[in-house]
């Protein structure tokens, strides 16, 4: 761009946006908002008119009782309500993954899920693998502990979830097909192999469970 | 007994990381605790006018507000958390703050902020244009650190129609020997010019704080990468004493260089809890997270290589006009430079180079900073070469990569220990490089094969740190580590260069790391792949102060000398007699008894005051080894070498470059821990491959805003484009400089796999280079189909 035509397009631009120029920067931030919660009276809050509903949720073999706004997601009630941080959030657009649950058994990303679609429903998340009693490890947290892996480690809650559906549903699979099941999931870290050699491993395990 | 390192050993956070009990920064909560949330300019370059917040500041639950006013000001470039003058699209205004977020998101629809839209430029040749616009009110340049507008002439413009980056003033520049000279008299000359684009980091975990005060010291959860560093980098961005800061950094879900010692966002939690007086979360979006979390420079390069009919490279000239982004953005052209000469050595060699400032989001180090745009710079135009010249590439390289003693840079910069040739020999047997270059352009359907090879230094390794050790009276060893917990296991497996120095277990070794309050000693920050190197020599230094300590203790206790004994399993023993021996429980004891130095009363006085206040916390609670890195270097610099080998498909109707096998051989010294090495050099590639083929950066040329914005648009790789077989090994040569003959190994890899698959593409499209990266489908294509893409072929920000 030349001095002239930079000078031209910035009038266009400023013609185009004068009208809302008082307010411009506040519409912007507005969609780039994501995840936002509100947080339960609990956490210190005021009181408002803010539509919220008491439901009980099965999470991890228990049953929670919490404050749900109709646009809750999930990762916000796990993470911000039920003091249930191993749920991790990267991205809350259902891009990276790491927000990962099973609902029922099946993987969901919980930032895309609103709470209260989930209320008949059974929640596990990371914290929900380890027996409470006995402290045994879930084949694929075993997996993971066998083949080192992960680096940093803020994808493995939703890998492990993912994981954990995949070798709960799936007596045999390939590496293959363990990467297709685990393609909803990103690791910043690139650490692909070590990852399926832990899904790998996690499916030894299962089928040595299952006896 | 049997050595720790070379082993594969469990890191001992992996429990946490697998079980959610792992806290992140974000994972924090304190009571009273508030939450922030950002304002952002909509716009590439503006001024602010007014701010009016009183709607916002009278809604229910709303805590505060904080403006750049609040703030102390930085001079020109420096870059504040907040700013009254936004030079890119995302840049923060403001922060509200409110009893939960969406009531602080709410508050910030509620203000007004009118803004005075400044002339901006996204395209650093756009700037230097007669007549340009520059990105800061100031200039476009910074010379002898003042800010200056630089601008080249029409002629110096002419080039660009050939598609030639123009060669214009230099505001950097460095040369050895007589490049034009050398070019002249070369049997074979190249002079193309190369688009590098820029590329966020993306850490999975955005970088969000949480910060209070408590009796007037500072609190911060930060997510970054180092942790003593932090605390001094946090101390000095306050204005605070290193002893008013407590950082406590457990985890850190990737940095990649983006989150050394933080980055200035993590600056409004900590000023806006010393405001409201209440702890406040400032959580970061992936959205915000593209704007302000870091990216790397983009180059715009020129290169002219000369080479002799036997394949040596005699000369090699570099022009980079750098992208530096909207603030400070690094030194990765300078970088650049000094790694094409370590890779070629080129007698004849000239760096010009000009970093120009643009209205874009700040760049900040990405891993291997100017190594990887270097490396995929070069080594397909080195290919070029090879084949003019009729020469097998991989011949070309052993011709011209230096061997051990070879220095390199302007200032003859010595290195430790170069092992690239049996790199490159061990890489080339693994992969099978003549046999995989025998299939080079095989078609297949609609595929194409080719095979390429890139070699990548990097640094590896700082010195002169600090170690601390503690034997209590539980007969366990306690390891006090102030490197931070980015993912790469280091901070864990530098732990065992002190357990080998006391043949101590691991299962008896204790790591406290991750937060500032525990005792953390002097340490490097985790970046440029230093802490392998920097703290196995560090705690082997406070490994061996101990374990002179239990000797003597021994040979008080026991009688003889203190050679006479040696140690293992947590015991000291006579070497002739086996029988005459203490526990580690005792020989804590004893030391308590003792005193003096060795029970941390007496301290050495060359440790850093962080370490001497780190070992006061510990006096008299057991044997203390502790002792700064005297071991010195013969060499100036530590570096270590990937050498990535790929053979990928292309393919021909959709554009797709599918990578099928890779093979990455590293030059790294002592091998600290096989698996980790394994996940760090193949973790490493992967990220180098999404830099070369994928992870875009788009801005809408009018508007100056971002359009590939989210991971879906800027994808890194996911599991199913890694390739099939990945393999990888390492030389394993110990570097003499060093005591534990370990290297850092983060950076390299990056350039090993971003390089080898530009070279294999190029290979694949019958050895033409298209000349930018990222390689994307539609960027092939359209070579393919001999189409005209719609910009010119030096613009950036648009792929």
């Amino acid at each position: 761009m030349d001095e002239v035509e930079t000078r031209k397009l910035l009038e266009r631009r400023l013609s185009r946006r004068t009208f809302i120029k008082g307010v411009v920067a506040a519409g912007a931030t507005a969609t780039a908002s994501a995840y936002l919660f509100r947080a339960s009276p609990l956490l210190g809050a005021v009181a408002q008119s803010t539509g919220e509903r008491l439901l009980t949720l099965n999470v991890n073999g228990q049953q929670r009782r919490v404050d749900v706004l109709p646009n809750e997601t999930l990762a916000q009630t796990l993470r911000y309500k039920l003091g249930l941080t191993g749920t991790k959030v990267g991205c809350d657009r259902a891009e990276c993954g790491s927000c990962t649950v099973l609902i029922d058994g099946v993987s969901h990303y919980s930032c895309s899920v609103l709470t209260h679609t989930v209320r008949a429903r059974s929640v596990t998340t990371i914290e929900g693998l380890q027996n409470p009693d006995t402290g045994q490890l879930h084949p694929v947290q075993q997996a993971v502990l066998d083949e080192s892996g992960f680096q940093c480690a803020y994808c493995a809650p939703g890998f492990i979830m993912a994981m954990v559906e995949l070798v709960e549903t799936t007596p045999r699979f390939t590496r293959d097909e363990a990467a297709h099941a685990l393609s909803g999931n990103l690791c910043r870290c690139g650490d692909y192999q070590k990852i399926l050699n832990c899904a790998m491993r996690a499916g030894e395990l299962a089928r040595a469970a299952r006896g | 007994m049997a050595k720790l390192i070379g082993t594969d050993i469990v890191p001992p956070d992996l429990m946490a990381k697998i079980t959610g009990r792992a806290r992140y920064a974000e994972d924090f909560r304190v009571d009273g605790m508030v939450y922030a949330k950002l304002l952002v300019s909509p716009v590439p370059h503006a001024r602010v006018k007014r701010i009016d917040a009183s709607r916002a500041l009278a809604m229910p639950g709303v805590v505060g507000i904080l403006t750049a006013d609040d703030l102390p000001e930085l001079p020109a470039p420096g870059e504040q958390c907040l700013t009254n003058e936004p030079r890119y699209e995302g840049e923060p205004i403001l922060a509200v703050a409110a009893v939960d977020e969406r009531t602080a998101a709410e508050a910030v629809e509620a203000i007004e902020v009118e803004l005075e839209e400044l002339p901006f430029v996204l395209d650093p040749l756009e700037s230097l244009k007669p007549g340009g616009p520059d990105a800061w009110t100031e200039g476009n340049v910074l010379v002898e650190r003042k800010m200056k507008s630089l601008k080249w002439t029409g002629v110096d413009f002419s080039t660009v129609e050939q598609g030639q980056v123009p060669v214009g003033e230099p505001t950097a520049q460095w040369s050895l020997g007589d490049v034009d000279a050398a070019l002249a008299a070369a049997d074979y000359v190249l002079d193309e010019s190369v688009v590098h684009q820029t590329q966020t980091h993306h850490p999975l975990e955005p970088r969000s704080t949480l910060a209070y005060w408590r009796n007037g010291k500072l609190f911060c959860h930060v997510s970054n990468q180092s942790t003593a560093r932090m605390r001094t980098a946090m101390a000095a961005g306050m204005g605070l004493p290193m002893e008013s800061v407590v950082v406590i950094a457990e985890y850190c879900g990737g940095g990649f260089g983006s989150k050394i010692t933080g980055s200035p966002i993590m600056y409004v939690a900590p000023h806006f809890s010393k405001k409201l007086g209440r702890p406040v979360m400032h959580r970061v979006t992936r959205y915000e997270e593209t704007h302000f979390g870091r990216s790397r420079p983009g180059f715009q390069a020129r290169v002219r290589m000369g080479f002799r009919k036997d394949g040596r490279m005699t000369a090699l000239d570099l022009f980079i006009v750098e992208d530096h982004g909207s603030y400070s953005g690094g030194g990765d052209y300078n970088t650049a430079s000094n790694l094409a000469h370590f890779m070629y050595q080129p007698e004849n060699m000239r760096l010009r180079a000009v970093p120009v400032f643009t209205n874009t989001p700040p760049r900040a180090a990405q891993r291997g900073p100017g190594g990887i745009q270097i490396v995929t710079i070069l080594e397909p135009l080195v290919d070029k070469a090879a084949w003019a010249l009729g020469m097998d590439r991989l011949e070309v390289r052993q011709k011209n990569a230096p061997r051990d003693g070879a220095t390199f840079g302007p200032r003859g910069t010595t290195a430790s220990s170069i092992h690239v040739q049996e790199a490159m020999e061990q890489g080339a047997e693994l992969f099978g490089w003549k046999e995989k270059v025998a299939l080079s352009r095989r078609k297949e359907g609609s595929r194409v094969t080719g095979v390429g090879m890139a070699i990548s230094p990097y640094t590896a390794g700082s010195i002169g740190y600090d170690g601390l050790v503690i034997v209590r009276p539980d007969g366990k060893l306690y390891v006090q580590q102030g490197p931070g917990n980015l993912g790469t296991h280091s901070v864990m497996d530098t732990v065992r260069a002190a357990c080998d120095a006391l043949g101590m277990p691991w299962d008896q070794t204790e790591i406290v790391w991750g937060d500032t309050a525990k005792g953390l000693p002097w340490s490097c920050p985790q970046g440029g792949s230093q802490t392998t190197h920097a703290h196995t020599r560090a705690n082997h230094a406070a490994g061996m102060d101990a374990r002179r300590k239990i000797q003597d203790i021994a040979a008080q206790t026991l009688g003889g000398n203190p050679d006479d004994y040696d140690m293992a399993g947590g015991r000291v023993f006579a070497k002739s007699n086996p029988g005459q021996a203490m526990t580690f429980a005792q020989v804590a004891e004893k030391a308590i008894a003792l005193g003096g130095r060795y029970d941390g009363h007496v301290v050495p006085e060359d440790i850093h005051a962080m370490t001497k206040e780190a070992a006061a916390m510990f006096v008299g609670q057991g044997l203390m080894g502790v002792a700064r890195d005297n071991f010195g270097r013969e060499a100036n610099v530590t570096y270590s070498w990937t050498v990535g080998f790929a053979l990928v498909e292309v393919d021909t109707e959709t554009g797709e470059v599918d990578v099928k096998e890779y093979v990455a051989a590293s030059d790294c010294g002592v091998v600290v821990h096989p698996r980790s090495l394994g996940a760090q050099v193949l973790g490493g590639s992967i990220q180098g491959m999404g830099v070369a083929l994928r992870q875009r950066w788009v801005y809408d040329q009018r508007f100056g805003e971002a359009l590939a914005k989210r991971l879906y648009t800027a994808r890194p790789p996911g599991i199913l484009d890694i390739p099939k077989e990945m393999k990888w090994s390492a030389v394993g040569i110990p570097d003499p400089a060093t005591p534990v003959g370990a290297k850092g190994i983060g950076e390299p890899p990056m350039g090993a796999g971003g390089g080898a698959v530009v070279s294999a593409v190029a290979d694949a499209l019958g050895g033409t280079f298209l000349k930018r990266t990222p390689l994307t489908p539609d960027l092939i294509l359209a070579h393919l189909a001999g189409v005209r893409k719609p910009w010119g072929p030096l613009e950036v920000h648009v792929g």
